[in-house]
């Protein structure tokens, strides 16, 4: 389907093969917000921004909206260079993180905006409205103020908002930060339906690592506007690229060591109090580099074993299915580790992590 | 802690028994009533009590004597101009300078500016420099721009420029307010939907604005409605700026018929009211709400 918009260029529904993102750049007061981003989006993909706050998410997703000039870089939709548009000329859909629903307009109207701006007759506009808000589930409100409805409700009304125009990209700022935690459960399955059904490209950006593996096709993870891993949600959730992205994908322990024997990725490590660990090499480690070692308190078993190392429980935390255990070992820190039988504090335990789990990355504490 | 659970506000409201803090409106009131309502009721009194005729005959003769009931029409034909300009300029400047930036702060201080000068003293910068042979008369004839003469004081127009000029900073300020108040994340919103700077200005700005705007109206109409220095030091007192208060004055300060002043003030005060009360039924016809986009 072909329309035309207020330029009289046509804007052909979803027909486009990639957005390049080319060096990306913005810089406020002389900082890098965010540093030379280079990522190609292919039709239909799902991508997930992934970082904590200030890390730069935002600032891309807001270049790529034109809501921000690029200070450095290019964007590219197949052929056309798009960061030279001004927002209204690139026809992106994006959905806001406090929604930013039109307050004096009903529902109905503003889902039919981005129609009624596009010069699209008020009937074809009553029909792509109804079922906009028919994928939305949200019939029966149309006539209803935003001030009328529930979070959930109004989210629903950004993302129909978003889709009506049937662009070839949406993008999302954080779009459940501000549901409850049922409901942000319930949004995530939707959000995907609906990005499949649309067959768009999804650009999310998010902190919450769990909601990235849940939806994305492939996670960017960033820190201080810098691109640190590109993946699919497996692979950054096993294999973490950077020590900061293994802190970020929930490997809570994180332990200074240094190299006793390496053979390919298989490294032996030995940390404080002659504690020895084997473990994989993340990057290539020579023989007696410090290195940190990290693990997620889910991959350390209370087991026998090769280079199992003892230690006494301090805390023992129940979380339903299993107990979350803070371990006083050799090591200087405190060492997280669930277990699923019963323990409690001063018990003496014996801890064992299997070797292809125990990530090292290269670098001194 | 259930059953302690707040109860609603109707419900609270019912219930309430007087509350003893209630108490502290109490000197507010006594200043209203000793300085509004007592003269407000004494003046009323005193416009039926004319120094001779009947009881309405103060209203009788106000209407009945043109160079009185003219006055009405001379202050209209003022205070909606003067109104109407500063308000619509003051909407353009303000939305022009919504953005925060050092440049805005210094416009807004430059536009103030003539808020704290009296009308007095800008009265009579405006007669040097407005004058027959002020500054801009000169410079036109030194630039052989217009060669005419220029009437621009002790006529129509120097009254209506020094109530632009006094009663702009006082609308911009307030529709400046109303602009920075709507969240920027609306026309952000707008402007991804394909709005262009126009249609962002005309579907979420505009009507968001609205309800500020009337208000912006009416306040700055009231004030121009009571004009009455720069009528009499810029325009000409007699003629076409013969405006209500001069009449009200005459009538107490030259003439010593309190009652007849009373009468002419009392529909001075309907006259504006009825302009506000149009303005602001005007206004319901129009969104009011909150100006954000949902949770913040």
């Amino acid at each position: 389907m072909v329309m035309p918009n207020t330029t009289g260029r046509p804007v052909e529904k979803n027909e486009f093969r990639q957005l390049r993102l080319e060096g990306v750049s913005r810089q406020f007061g002389g900082a890098n917000a965010l540093d030379q981003l280079s990522l190609t989006i292919e039709r239909g993909e799902f991508i997930a921004l992934l970082g904590p706050s200030g890390c730069g998410k935002s600032t891309a997703l807001n270049c790529m909206a034109g809501l921000l000039p690029l200070s450095g870089g290019s964007i590219w939709l197949d052929q056309q260079r798009i960061d030279t548009l001004p927002p209204e000329k690139r026809g992106f859909g994006m959905v806001f993180q406090n929604y930013a629903l039109f307050p004096h307009l009903s529902v109905s109207r503003n889902v039919g905006f981005g129609l009624k701006m596009r010069g699209v007759p008020a009937a074809e506009i009553d029909k792509r409205v109804a079922a906009a808000l028919d994928t939305v589930q949200l019939q029966g409100h149309a006539d209803k103020l935003p001030g009328q409805l529930s979070g959930g409700q109004q989210q629903r009304v950004a993302i129909a908002r978003a889709i009506v125009i049937e662009p070839p990209l949406i993008l999302m700022d954080e779009p459940l930060s501000n549901l409850d935690a049922k409901l942000r459960i319930e949004m995530r399955s939707e959000i995907r339906r609906i990005h499949r059904a649309q067959g768009c490209s999804t650009v999310y950006v998010t902190h919450d690592q769990d909601e990235a593996l849940a939806m994305a096709d492939r996670v960017v993870v960033m820190k201080l506007g810098v691109v640190q891993q590109v993946g699919t949600p497996q692979e950054v959730f096993a294999r973490p690229a950077t020590l900061d992205v293994a802190r970020f994908m929930g490997y809570r322990n994180v332990l200074p060591a240094r190299v006793l024997r390496s053979d390919g990725t298989s490294v032996t490590v030995e940390g404080a109090g002659g504690v020895r660990l084997a473990g994989t090499a993340m990057q290539a480690l020579p023989v007696g580099a410090g290195v940190m070692v990290a693990v997620r308190p889910d991959e350390i078993a209370i087991a026998e074993g090769e280079h199992a190392f003892p230690g006494t429980v301090e805390t023992a935390e129940y979380g339903g299915r299993e107990w979350l255990l803070q371990v006083r070992t050799a090591f200087e820190d405190l060492l997280y580790v669930r277990s699923s039988r019963a323990v409690t504090p001063g018990d003496s335990v014996t801890l064992a992590a299997a070797p292809d789990r125990v990530l090292v990355y290269a670098g001194e504490s | 802690m259930a059953g302690l659970a707040t109860p609603t506000p109707a419900a609270q409201h019912a219930r309430a028994p007087l509350d003893p803090a209630v108490m502290l409106v109490a000197p507010a009131a006594a200043v209203m009533v000793m300085f509004f309502v007592y003269p407000f009721a004494y003046g009323l009194l005193l416009s039926f009590q004319p120094a001779q005729g009947g009881v309405l005959q103060n209203y009788i003769h106000f209407f009945q004597t043109r160079d009185l009931w003219q006055t009405i029409g001379n202050t209209m034909q003022l205070a909606l101009p003067a109104t109407l300009i500063n308000v619509g300029f003051a909407l353009a400047i303000a939305y022009a300078t919504r953005v925060k930036s050092p440049y805005q702060r210094l416009l807004s201080t430059l536009l103030v500016v003539p808020l704290t000068l009296g009308t007095v003293l800008i009265a009579e910068g405006m007669l040097t420099y407005f004058g027959p042979r002020g500054w801009l008369a000169q410079a036109l004839h030194w630039l052989n721009l217009y060669e005419g003469s220029i009437r621009l004081t002790h006529n129509y127009w120097g009254v209506l420029i020094s109530l632009v000029i006094t009663g702009f900073p006082f609308a911009y300020l307030l529709i400046l307010s109303y602009i920075t108040g709507i969240d920027p994340a609306l026309p952000r919103a707008a402007a991804t939907l394909g709005a262009d700077g126009w249609n962002r200005f005309r579907y979420i700005y505009l009507p968001l604005l609205t309800p500020g705007l009337v208000m912006a109206f009416c306040l700055s109409f009231v004030q121009a409605f009571s004009v009455f220095p720069s009528a009499v030091l810029l325009g000409s007192p007699a003629g076409t700026t013969r405006v209500i208060a001069i009449a009200a004055y005459e009538a107490a300060f030259e003439q010593y018929d309190y009652s007849l002043a009373s009468a002419v003030a009392m529909i001075m005060g309907l006259a504006q009211l009825a302009i506000v009360a149009a303005a602001l039924g005007l206004r319901r016809l129009f969104y009011r709400g909150p100006v954000t986009g949902g949770k913040g």
